[in-house]
């Protein structure tokens, strides 16, 4: 049959295709719809699961393969640093099942803190990596990647970007698929239990093993030569490999050298495909890893060889390639007539900026609202963290301080405190967050007497990747329901001083504990409870009595909700995104704003 | 058939299911086709786009620029955001209701989207369409987005049937909807000019 998907999908049925029996990982743009399609589709027998973080999931991933399963780890690519400890080792180890982890890169970046390269990760970790151009290769190739993993018993890295995971094509899928059948663990303490004897020896046999991966990739299906001999080639891969092939299709006789697989690095084939070329540009997304590669195999070789690329200043270092670009630079490189030059735009009106801002309604506006509203007039530094509450950074809230990456702001805070004394220190994280890398930090704070606010902003859901469920949320991948781990719970345990549980929404009694908590020494925690707006359905719609209100506009310069409008002077909610959930009416000072069931 | 059609619009506006409206009459029709989404940050009050592209030889997801046989612009600032992926020959048909970005009221700059159907009018063949006042009978702006594929369509340069589309909407609008979206379809095309 065929199904029109998402690259992301093309991985999930390509996998199911493949025989897995198990399918882990976190929630991350752009990665997120892989498990999400493996569960819309039929996978009786096969443990799915959002795992609590990206190192869980890898390690629960390499114990199925280590009994012979074939698991499948999705992430994107910063959820790699966090998997890198297991990642680290399992490469020594190796597995018996396939083991396939899915780190989808974002080149711009688009949605993420860095512009790191997985392909530089593979090489760090000294296991195989596949590079998809499309959905439709993407799902052929992870049936490739997980049949390497069997062949050499290794973990095999899928690298994916953006453009990838959220291109749909079609894609030619089985009626049916069934899990692949699996031995079980068997008890080997000389193969599964890392000890330094066994990393030297197994070091020796990665890279024995690594050789010959590289000569079979030389032979690889998805590593191609097009076009004539000639002295100029350009290499590329990934999605370059698209914008390389669009930009020249009314070229075929330029020879276009494309590298599926970066690592073990196909040299044997490069060589083939540099026969009589003179000078190569090389186009590729994040870092210079085949350009690396090209000048290694040169030197190795003596090959009269010029490389261009980003090592030279040729192509930028940072930010997504595309058709434009490449055509630029190949037109340059190859002596092309310039295309027909893009329409003039010249003189256009100035346009609105529409960044991305909190929901009308989102409750974590009411809750930064609160804590700016109770530390009014005192020194305090808020660090934030990675989920939509981000955004309490935009004006006019201008509450995030500082912000790194997941988990970060727990332990910020303290770091922050522990050298500025006189300042209250507040650590703002959302509950999937939490669960993944903050209950760590709260255990450091307690232990390192650190004085610092928890603001745990909890809307029962991971929202910002498109509302995965959590081991808040008392539901599973499975489909389970299944006991929710309390936060507040958690906290007590740990020693957290006072826990106090508020709704945002309730403005005085928010501030009141914001009060409270700060006052105090030591850690504090204040979990602002408060499902997300897009989750629920409004309570009410908020309206504004004209004859009250003396359009002094508080309400919009304090909170900058959305939903707040000004029309010819006067303010006006908008009804159509108003969500009732009556934060303004508690703000303004004549009392105009109602309408709400509260 | 070889057609690279662009959708543009704001974060809510129901541009991904115009888009996937499209790829799948396409579909049906027997033609390849890919797409291309924005997801993520952008999604909610952000500028979207949707890419379509429809027919054998499109390799990039993304339409390049200079390339789109049609801008189907669900707002008139997004349509010039976007025009420069529209070809020399290519039509956009633009929504000329303008949608305020949030933030705006923080400072008032009086953005209403006139200034911008002013300046496309010269730059290139445009269908305007009054999508507030074309949605207003069916009493929600939840039908723009069917409103204008039926605009779209009205033009005769997509070729694709009013069947095909019809029968795609059909698919993806749920039942209690179906019935008002078919009028605002209708509505659409008969906005032809």
């Amino acid at each position: 049959m065929k199904e029109y998907v998402m690259g992301n999908g093309a991985i999930a049925l390509g996998a199911l295709a493949a025989g897995v029996n198990l399918v882990a990982g976190y929630p991350g743009t752009p990665s997120s719809e892989i498990i999400e399609t493996v569960a819309k589709y039929p996978h009786e027998g096969i443990h799915l699961e959002w795992s609590v973080n990206e190192k869980a999931a890898l390690e629960v991933a390499a114990a199925a393969a280590y009994s012979g399963a074939r698991a499948l780890v999705t992430m994107k690519q910063m959820g790699l640093n966090v998997a890198s400890d297991p990642l680290m080792s399992v490469a020594y180890i190796g597995v018996k099942g396939g083991l396939v982890i899915v780190s989808a890169d974002d080149p711009g970046p688009i949605s993420s803190q860095t512009e790191q390269d997985t392909r530089r990760f593979a090489g760090f970790s000294r296991i195989p990596v596949f590079d998809p151009a499309s959905p439709e290769e993407a799902y052929a190739m992870i049936q490739d990647a997980f049949a390497c993993s069997e062949k050499y018993h290794t973990p095999v890295l899928f690298r994916p970007t953006t453009r990838v995971c959220h291109a749909y094509a079609a894609i030619d899928v089985p009626d049916r698929w069934e899990p692949a059948s699996f031995e079980g663990f068997r008890k080997d303490a000389s193969r599964w239990v890392i000890f330094p004897r066994l990393s030297y020896a197994n070091h020796g046999k990665m890279e024995a093993r690594n050789a010959e991966i590289a000569r079979d990739f030389s032979d690889y299906r998805f590593n191609t030569v097009e076009g004539a001999a000639g002295p100029r080639a350009i290499l590329t891969s990934g999605v370059s490999y698209a914008y390389v092939k669009e930009c020249l299709r009314e070229h075929p006789e330029a020879r276009i050298i494309r590298v599926a697989t970066a690592f073990p690095f196909p040299e044997d084939f490069l060589l083939r495909a540099l026969e009589g070329v003179e000078e190569l540009l090389c186009i590729e997304e994040l870092s210079p890893w085949l350009e690396e590669q090209a000048l290694q195999v040169a030197g190795r070789h003596h090959l009269a060889l010029t490389v261009r690329g980003k090592l030279d200043g040729t192509v930028p270092h940072h930010g997504e390639n595309s058709v434009a670009l490449s055509g630029r630079l190949l037109a340059d490189f190859l002596g092309l007539e310039p295309g027909p030059s893009p329409r003039d735009c010249s003189g256009a009106p100035p346009l609105p900026v529409r960044p991305p801002v909190l929901c009308a309604g989102c409750p974590h506006r009411a809750s930064f609202y609160a804590v700016k509203q109770a530390m009014k007039g005192q020194k305090a530094f808020f660090c934030g963290d990675i989920g939509c509450y981000t955004l309490g950074n935009a004006m006019p809230l201008d509450m995030v301080d500082t912000c790194l990456c997941m988990g970060a702001g727990i332990t910020m805070a303290q770091g922050l405190r522990h050298t500025n004394p006189d300042a209250v220190c507040f650590a703002f994280v959302g509950d999937s967050t939490f669960f993944a890398s903050g209950m760590t930090g709260v255990v450091n704070a307690v232990y390192n007497e650190a004085d610092m606010v928890l603001c745990v902003l909890d809307n029962s859901t991971t929202a910002m990747t498109g509302h995965q469920p959590h081991p808040g949320t008392g539901r599973n991948m499975m489909g389970h329901i299944v006991d929710r781990v309390d936060i507040a719970r958690v906290l007590e345990g740990i020693g957290v001083r006072r826990v106090v549980t508020v709704d945002p929404l309730r403005l005085e009694e928010a501030v009141q504990a914001v009060r409270s908590c700060a006052a105090e020494k030591g850690v504090t925690a204040i979990i602002f409870k408060s499902p997300c707006v897009a989750l629920t359905k409004p309570t009410g719609k908020c309206i504004i009595d004209g004859q009250k209100c003396i359009a002094c506009k508080k309400c919009i310069r304090e909170i900058g909700c959305p939903a707040l409008i000004t029309d010819q002077g006067q303010v006006r909610i908008d009804p159509n995104l108003c969500t009732g959930c009556g934060l303004c009416g508690q703000i303004c000072p004549v009392g105009a704003i109602g309408g709400a069931e509260q | 058939m070889k057609q690279d059609i662009l959708i543009c619009g704001v974060g809510g506006q129901g541009t991904v299911l115009a888009s996937r409206v499209l790829a799948a009459a396409a579909m049906e029709a027997g033609h390849p086709v890919h797409s291309a989404e924005t997801i993520g940050m952008a999604q909610r009050g952000g500028s979207v786009t949707s890419h379509i592209r429809i027919g054998a030889g499109a390799w990039s997801p993304l339409i390049p620029p200079g390339g789109a046989d049609m801008l189907l612009a669900f707002e008139p600032a997004e349509a010039v955001r976007n025009l420069s992926f529209l070809r020399p020959e290519g039509i956009a048909i633009v929504n000329t209701a303008a949608t305020r970005p949030v933030g705006a009221s923080l400072k008032d700059t009086g953005y209403d989207g006139r200034e911008m159907v002013a300046w496309l009018k010269d730059r290139c063949a445009c269908v305007f369409v009054d999508g507030e006042a074309a949605c207003r009978p069916f009493g929600s702006a939840r039908y723009l987005n069917i409103v204008l594929l039926g605009a779209a369509l009205g033009t005769g340069r997509l070729e694709l049937t009013e069947e095909l589309i019809r029968n795609q909407i059909r698919r993806y609008v749920p039942a209690r909807f179906l019935e008002t979206n078919l009028k605002a379809f209708e509505a659409g095309l008969s906005l032809k000019s």
